[in-house]
Order: C-alpha cells, then structure tokens, then sequence
C-alpha cells in the first residue's frame, strides 16, 4: 500500500480488484434468453414500449429473439436506439421499461427487458454486422459539439439521412460519460469504445478531439461554417457544498474521480481513504461509494440530506450499495469540514428534517464522522459560457439549461440541443432520444430549405 | 376414495391407466418398472410374424416445441417390435404371472392372411395374457408391406380380420383403429361387425412434424431423407376426443366398449375420454417425456374428482358427457353471451383488444382513464365468441356471462333463415 495517512493505493490485490470491475451482470445465454422471450407477451400498443425513452420497439424485438431471428432484433433496437448496447447495461429499467411491464403487474417479475436487449445487441457486435446504409449524400454539413450519447446519436442519424457531419470533441476520447463517467462494473472491456467504432461505422461522421467549444471554436464561427448545429456538451460544471475547507486535501468531486478511475488501466494506482464519505443522494453518489468500497476502502457512507423515496438514485441502486456494504444515511446534511495538519480529518452532520410546510430544515442535532476521504456528488451543472451569450443573438437559456422546443430546437432557428444539457431526465437513453429527434428535425429542416 | 376399478371388454385392471402399446411396453424391464409405478394394464409393443427381426432407422422421433414448451406433439417413424418373437412371449407370460392383477394385452400386426393370424395367436394364448389389440392403425414403414393402418383404412378388412381373430382365439379381441380416415364410423362398425370385444383409438396421425431447414428434409433426418410420421402427443388429443365421441354416440356401435388413446398427460385429460364414454385409457407420448410416475397423480387425481363429485365408482362418470355432444343444427341460437372483464385481475396488456379488434367484431374499447390504460367490452357489438377470453394471459379475467334475452331456445332446424326448417312444436 502506497499513500499519505488514511488514504492508499493498491488496497486489494490485482485478482480482486479485477473481480470487483468486471462486469455486474451476467450475460443471457441462448437458452435463457429463449426462456425469458417466451415469458412476454407481444403486449397490442406496449406499455413498456412507451416507457421507454426511445420507443424502442419491445415486444417486436422480443419476438425476434424468441424465433431466433436475433440479427432482426438487434436492428429493430438500434433503429430506434443507437446506444441500444450501453442502455442494455446503464438504463435504469427498474423506473422505466420494466416497471411498466405488465408482468410486473402480474406477478412482479417483469421481463428481463434490459438483459434480452444486451442479448441482441451483443449478438450483432460479435459479429460485427454493419446493419446500416447512408442515403445518398445531401452535400449539407452539419457541426456537432459533443462526442457524449446525445451528440453520437444524432451525427448518426444525420449520417444516416445523407448528411455530413462533424463533431467537436473537448476530450481525447468520444462516448462522453460512457467513457468517463459510468460505474465500470456496468461497462467493463472497453464497451464504450467498441461502441462508439460501431456508430462510427456509419461513415459521414467526422470528429476533432480535443477541439472545445468557445476555446478552440467559436459558437458563431460553427454556425457560419456548418448548415446547421447540435449542442450536446453535456454538464461541465458541479456544485459546491459551499463550506470552509472544500479544497482541502482529501474532499473530492466525485465525477472528476471518476473519470480518473474510468482511465486507469491499472486501478490498483488509485488511492482511496479507509473511510469514506460521500455527500449527494444521485446515481453520481452511489456509484463512487461503491466503486470506492470496491476498490478496497473499509467504511464508506453515503450522507443524503432528505428519505430513501426522495434519492435520484433508484431503490435498486440503492440496494447495490447496501449489498455492497455501503452504509446510507439520510437526514443530514454536511455542517463542518474539519482538517488536521492540513489534510481532512472529519465531517460534521447536522440532522434534518421537513417542517410543516414541507421545508427542509435542521433539527438541531449533530454527528460527526471521520474520513480520509469526502467526495461531492450533489449534483453537475450546465456552463453556457462556450456558447459566448452576449453576442448579438443569445441563446434563450430554461433555468440552468439550454431551452427547446420538442424537436428539441433551440431559440436560434439553426442549433439544435439535446441530452444533459437541455431540460429533462439525466440519463443515457434521454440524451439518446434527444440526438435522434433533433437530427430528423434537422433533415426536415435542412430538405425544406 | 372412489373405486377405480374396471373391468373392460371382460379384462380386469385396477385403474382405468394402461400404457399404450409402444416402447413404454417394449420389454419386461419396462413394464415391470410400470406396474410398480402404479399403471393398471399395458398393452404390449405390437409383435410381428416370427422371422428376421424388424430393422428400424437411427432418428426415429421428431417434436413439435411450441413457445418453449417441448413435445406438444410428438412423432415417430418406428416399426413393430424389432425383439425376436419367443422372447417377448416368454416376458409375456412371466410378467403375466408375477403381475395377475394388472391388465395386459398383447398388440399384433401380421400379415392379412388368416392361417397368419390363426398361428401368432395360439402362440399368445400361452402366455395366459388378458387379450389382443389389433393394430390396424401404424401408419408408416408397415402399412407400405400391407400392414396396419393399411388393413384400417378399409373398413371390409378391418371386418374381415376381425372375425378370422374372434374365430381363433377365446381371448378377447380389441381393435386398435386409425385416426388416418374421414369417418372413425367406418372401421369402427366394421370392428363392430367382426366381433370386436372393444375398440381403442386413437393410433398416431399421419404427419410431418416439420423441416429442418439447413438440411432441407423432413424430422426426422435419416441420412438426408425423412419420411411421414405418426403424430401423438397433447397436440392430437381434441382428434382422439372427438372420434371415441363419434363411436360412443353412434346407435350402430352401441355397447361397444372404447379404450381412449391420444395425448393423455394428466388425469382430467383422461376423465375427459371417459366422460366421452372411454372405459380405460392408454398412454404413451406423457410416459415417455416424463417417465412412468406420472401415473401416481393420475390415479390419485382421479380419485380426489371423483370424491369431490360424490362418485363412488369411475363407472358413473363413463359416457356422462355424451348426450350432449350433438349436431351443430340442435344447438341454440338464441342463447347470448357476452365477454367480461375483470378490471382488478386485468393487467392491461391488450391482447384482448387487438384479437378482437383485428380479427373479430371490434367489441372491445381501448380507452386511457386518468392516464390509465383501460379495456372495455361493448356489449352492444359483442357475438360472444370466446376469442378474448382465450388470448387474455390472465387465467379467469375474462368471463363470459350470459345475458337472458327472453326468448325461447331456437335452433337452426327451426330458424327463419332456414329455407329447409321444420315448423316450430
Ligand atoms: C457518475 C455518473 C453516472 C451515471 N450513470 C448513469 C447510468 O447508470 N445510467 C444512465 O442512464 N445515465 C447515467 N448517467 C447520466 C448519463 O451519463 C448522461 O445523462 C449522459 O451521458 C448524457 O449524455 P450527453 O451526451 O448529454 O452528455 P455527456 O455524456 O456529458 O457528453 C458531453 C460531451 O461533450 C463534451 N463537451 C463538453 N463541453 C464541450 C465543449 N465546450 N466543447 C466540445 N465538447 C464538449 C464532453 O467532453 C463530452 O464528451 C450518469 C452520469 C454520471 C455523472
Ligand atoms: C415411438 C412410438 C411407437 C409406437 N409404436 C406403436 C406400436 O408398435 N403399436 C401400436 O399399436 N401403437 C404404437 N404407437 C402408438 C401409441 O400406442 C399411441 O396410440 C399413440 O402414441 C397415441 O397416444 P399418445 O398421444 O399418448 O402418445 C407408437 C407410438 C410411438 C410414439
Ligand atoms: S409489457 Fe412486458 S410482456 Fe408486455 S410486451 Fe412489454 S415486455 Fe412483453
Ligand atoms: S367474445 Fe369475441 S366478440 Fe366478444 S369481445 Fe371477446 S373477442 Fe370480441
Ligand atoms: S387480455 Fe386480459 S389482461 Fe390483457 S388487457 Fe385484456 S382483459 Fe386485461
């Protein structure tokens, strides 16, 4: 072990450390996967398919599997769903599709929506099948900023409809918070990447790395250059809990440590604190508890400041953090951070609770916890600074993001936006959805004009 | 618990459950192992002339899967017993006499010459077993050498061999007919006219179970080729139904008793032939997907009914169904039902809504309550078909109700559309 006072490297051995990031679930065989296709019940007008974000086509693709027709399957998902792939491993399907499920209603065992959806999609990228052709080539361009799920998913369908098109990527690498963000254990053998080569497989699709916007392009010079204009830059901003000795040594933020632990080939060179506390209630929360338990930290406790029903983070996830030994606390929020020679020591709790009016407030009593390490998680936030507001035309802003309308079009008549960045759920099919539309609104756009 | 006792066409067993003649019944191993499971009779695997043994081919089964549950249907292109004769008569005989109170009868196929017949059933008789079974029925390999259901296609045969059999041997004589014809009356009353002691039915269906698409042949593949089949199995059960119906209502084969055969599994199957007016049943295709202990819930099963219906022999169920199996012409055309749904069970999948809106009469309203999805019956526009009610996944969801509609029972003999009706008594 390697580190300065509670916090150290290599904590596990090797062999550990590699269990505790492979893969969470365990893929359908054939067998298994026949058996679960047989429980649906090809549903008229699907209740889970219009759960779905996407309006990904279930019971068709259920079908499909079940007749062994798994090439058709994998295609129907994909058209509606790029990302069919990463949402099979990251969507939330306890709150989506399988929760609305009429198995569930049934017998409280909806189908395995999510597993036969990896099922298919992972049987079309061994195989590596290309299942889709460009139209016939536009000669229009069209800039995307952002490689993340929103920005890919509509370069792809803008590929698709003839279009050419060319992101501008800050990162080296594209796929967005499915390469820095995503727990590991949900993407594990480089899954993003693969992805990314397969939507990329498209041909048309161009991007610049390492290229921001309002650093390296402007936002006016895109909307001079190109034919029309996605923003799908994602969150690049986070809260501050906004208490003395936020920079201290050992208080983090939990999403650039992620993406550190995302990167490292070799996770036993990250450090981590025997004790751990992480402030937030979201999947960004439970995520770092676990990862951080998972990479050998002793106790690690998620500290929320309202109940288990007002958590982002869904029942299921919070249970992987219980199942992973991750202790959650609610009802208290963070009062005092508190060092010693320089580096945290401890953190003090005030305890909360909901007056009659339904505020929070504090109740008056304390606790105090110690921890080498205290990672902030209670939230990302939109940086409209890029896109230069200010200028003649600004872009109109809803709240802390960027407005659209439901093709998801912006104030100014040729940009777009979608995913993290405009207003809506935070999740990896959202952003999806939100590509996919703009781009056919931007066909439609580009066709009429 | 009620007496499952029989005694058919003069042959005792102790439940109504024998094992079809087939490999279930293709040795002493088997049939002992069978009798101390619990079955009540086994019709022995059909022996042949004495000669050179039967050849049979390697892949002799196929199965009909249907949404992942296996052998819904069943086929096979086996022949006759491919055991030298003396050995299954000496298995006969001693199974005979370790087991004197099951039932067991001896399955026959020979040629149709009478000195043929006349001379495998002194042989038979010393083995001191129950009765024959004639097998007119095995539709593939023996019927292309003259045999099986190649006699039970022609009704004057099926008569002929059955008398030349009741002619030469005081043991009784059951007729195994075919499935494999348009009418079941046919051979059934020319069995009837030979003498037969009793009919069994149904012999397997004619069929090819499907085709294996990469080799481009029939199933079962035998070096590339396949040939037809015969089809057993649940799949056949409602063909086996209604023929023992056709023979347990027809004046002509009145008294004749009937041993039900055709996708038997489970006891309610079987009370079902016998409330068709089957005496006992035999089964094959459930023995050998699941083995011989599924008897013990057959007898069990059939007991407990009979109980819980205040039966206190099966003999009081056999036919009990019958006088209501009729013509579709004396059926009721004024008697009205409707489909319900039970909004707590319903989970709102559909399935009713699209059978009936795409396929039926449109009688079922998708509607969206509260932003609830929601399905209605519009009893206005409702025939009462029962088509939902089967697609529903939800068991006992949808009911069809009766709606009295006043008017007295009509039928079709009586109906004013009928330009050949009978005035009404
Ligand atoms: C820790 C964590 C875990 C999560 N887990 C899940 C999960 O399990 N399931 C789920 O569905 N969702 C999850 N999410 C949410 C999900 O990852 C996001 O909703 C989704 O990635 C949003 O896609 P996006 O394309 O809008 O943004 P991003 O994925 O953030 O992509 C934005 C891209 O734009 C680039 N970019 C940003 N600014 C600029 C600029 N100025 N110029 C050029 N490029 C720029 C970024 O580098 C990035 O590549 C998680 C999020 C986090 C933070
Ligand atoms: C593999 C196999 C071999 C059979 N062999 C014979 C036979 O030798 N003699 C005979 O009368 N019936 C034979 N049958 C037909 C069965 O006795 C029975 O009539 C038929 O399978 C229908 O019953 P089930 O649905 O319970 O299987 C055979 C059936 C199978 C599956
Ligand atoms: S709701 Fe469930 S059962 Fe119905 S189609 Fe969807 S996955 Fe199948
Ligand atoms: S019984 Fe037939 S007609 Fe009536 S609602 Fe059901 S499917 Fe439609
Ligand atoms: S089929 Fe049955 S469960 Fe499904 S919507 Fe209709 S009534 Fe409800």
């Amino acid at each position: 072990m390697g580190g300065a006072g509670g916090i150290a490297s290599r904590r596990l051995s090797a062999e550990e450390l590699s269990r505790n990031f492979a893969d969470i679930h365990v893929p359908l065989d054939r067998e298994r996967a026949l058996i679960e296709a047989s429980r649906c019940y090809f549903c008229y007008d699907a209740p889970c398919q219009q759960a779905c974000p996407t309006g990904i086509d279930i019971p068709g693709f259920i079908r499909k599997i079940a007749t062994d027709n798994v090439k058709g399957a994998a295609v129907t998902i994909l058209s509606e769903n790029i990302m069919g792939g990463a949402c099979a491993r990251v969507c939330p399907v306890e709150i989506l599709c399988e929760s609305a499920c009429v198995r569930e209603t049934q017998e409280t065992r909806p189908i395995q929506i999510g597993a036969l959806q990896r099922y298919a999609t992972d049987w079309l990228f061994e195989r590596k099948l290309q299942p889709f052709a460009r139209a016939s080539s536009t000669g229009k361009c069209v800039a995307v900023v952002g490689a993340g799920p929103a920005g890919l998913a509509c370069a792809h369908r803008l590929a698709l409809r003839g279009h050419d098109v060319t992101i501008f990527e800050a990162k080296p690498k594209a796929g967005g918070l499915n390469e820095y963000g995503i727990a590991a254990y949900k993407v594990p053998d480089d899954f993003a990447q693969a992805e990314v080569a397969f939507i990329l497989g498209i041909g048309g699709i161009r991007i610049e790395f390492g290229k921001a916007l309002g650093r390296d392009v402007s936002f006016a010079g895109l909307r001079r250059d190109f034919d029309a204009v996605f923003l799908g830059m994602g969150l690049a901003g986070v809260n501050a809990l906004a208490l003395d000795g936020e920079d201290m040594p050992g208080v983090m933020d939990a999403v650039a440590y992620i993406e550190r632990l995302r990167q490292a080939a070799d996770k036993s060179t990250l450090e981590i604190g025997r004790r751990v506390v992480v402030i937030g209630g979201g999947n960004t929360a439970i995520d770092i508890a676990v990862q951080s338990k998972r990479l050998g930290a002793e106790d690690v406790t998620v500290v929320y400041r309202r109940g288990p029903d007002h958590m982002g983070a869904t029942r299921h996830e919070q249970e992987l953090a219980q199942t992973n030994g991750v202790t959650l606390k609610h009802w208290a929020r963070p009062a005092r951070i508190v060092g010693h020679r320089g580096r945290l020591k401890e953190v003090e709790f005030k305890y909360t609770q909901l007056d009659e009016q339904g505020r929070l407030m504090a109740t008056g009593d304390r606790f105090t916890l110690l921890a080498d390490m205290l990672f902030k998680a209670i939230g990302q936030t939109f940086v409209p600074v890029p896109l230069g507001n200010g200028a003649a035309e600004p872009i109109e802003l809803a709240g802390n993001r960027i407005e659209v309308n439901a093709d998801r079009k912006t104030s100014l008549p040729d940009v777009w936006a979608g995913g993290d960045c405009v207003p809506g759920d935070d999740l990896t099919v959202s952003a999806v959805q939100d590509g996919k539309l703009a781009a056919e609104a931007i066909d439609r756009n580009l066709r009429s004009a | 618990m009620a007496d499952l006792r029989t005694t058919f066409a003069g042959i005792k067993s102790p439940n109504p459950f024998w094992l079809a003649s087939a490999p279930p019944t293709d040795k002493a191993y088997n049939v002992v192992r069978a009798f101390k499971a619990g079955w009540g009779g086994a019709v022995w695997k059909t022996l042949g002339e004495d000669g050179p043994p039967i050849v049979n081919t390697a892949s002799r089964y196929g199965a009909l899967e249907v949404g992942g549950m296996r052998m819904v249907g069943f086929t096979n292109i086996e022949l006759i017993t491919d055991r030298p004769l003396q050995v299954n008569l000496d298995e006969i005989k001693q199974v005979k006499r370790d087991w004197p109170d099951r039932a067991l009868v001896v399955s026959l196929m020979v040629p149709c010459v009478e000195e043929s017949w006349k001379r495998i059933l002194k042989r038979v008789e010393e083995t001191n077993a129950d009765g024959v079974e004639l097998n007119f029925g095995c539709p593939h390999g023996m019927s292309e050498r003259g045999m099986g259901a190649a006699v039970g296609q022609v009704p004057e045969y099926v008569e002929m061999v059955t008398r030349w059999c009741k002619q030469n041997t005081r043991m009784p004589v059951l007729v195994k007919l075919t499935p494999n014809v348009t009418n079941i009356l046919g051979s059934a009353r020319a069995a009837k006219r030979g003498g037969a002691d009793g009919v069994s039915l149904i012999n397997t269906v004619n069929s090819i179970i499907g085709v294996d698409l990469d080799r481009m042949a029939p199933y079962p593949v035998v070096a590339g080729k396949g040939t037809h089949g015969g089809y057993c199995g649940p799949a056949v059960k409602p063909i086996a139904l209604h023929m023992i119906s056709e023979i347990g209502r027809d004046p002509e084969c009145a008294g004749l008793p009937i041993s039900g055969i055709g996708g038997i599994a489970t006891w309610r199957d079987a009370t079902e032939f016998h409330a068709l007016g089957a005496g006992t049943v035999q089964v094959c295709t459930a023995a050998m997907h699941y083995g011989f202990k599924i008897v013990d819930d057959m007898v069990d099963g059939l007991g407990n009914w009979l109980d819980a219906k205040g039966h206190r022999q099966l003999d009081a169920i056999v036919g009990r169904a019958l006088p209501n199996v009729t013509d579709w012409q004396h059926l009721d055309l004024n008697y009205k039902i409707v489909a319900r749904i039970d909004q707590d069970a319903c989970i709102k999948c559909g399935l009713c809504y699209i059978a009936c809106e795409d396929t039926s009469h449109q009688s079922i309203a998708a509607l969206t309550t509260g932003g609830e999805r929601r399905y209605e019956v519009i009893d206005r526009e409702c025939v009462g078909c029962n088509l939902c009610m089967y697609a529903c996944p939800v068991t006992g969801c949808i009911s069809m109700v009766e709606v009295p509609t006043g008017r007295k029972p009509l039928t079709w003999l009586e109906h004013p559309n009928n330009p050949l009706r009978q005035a009404a008594e």
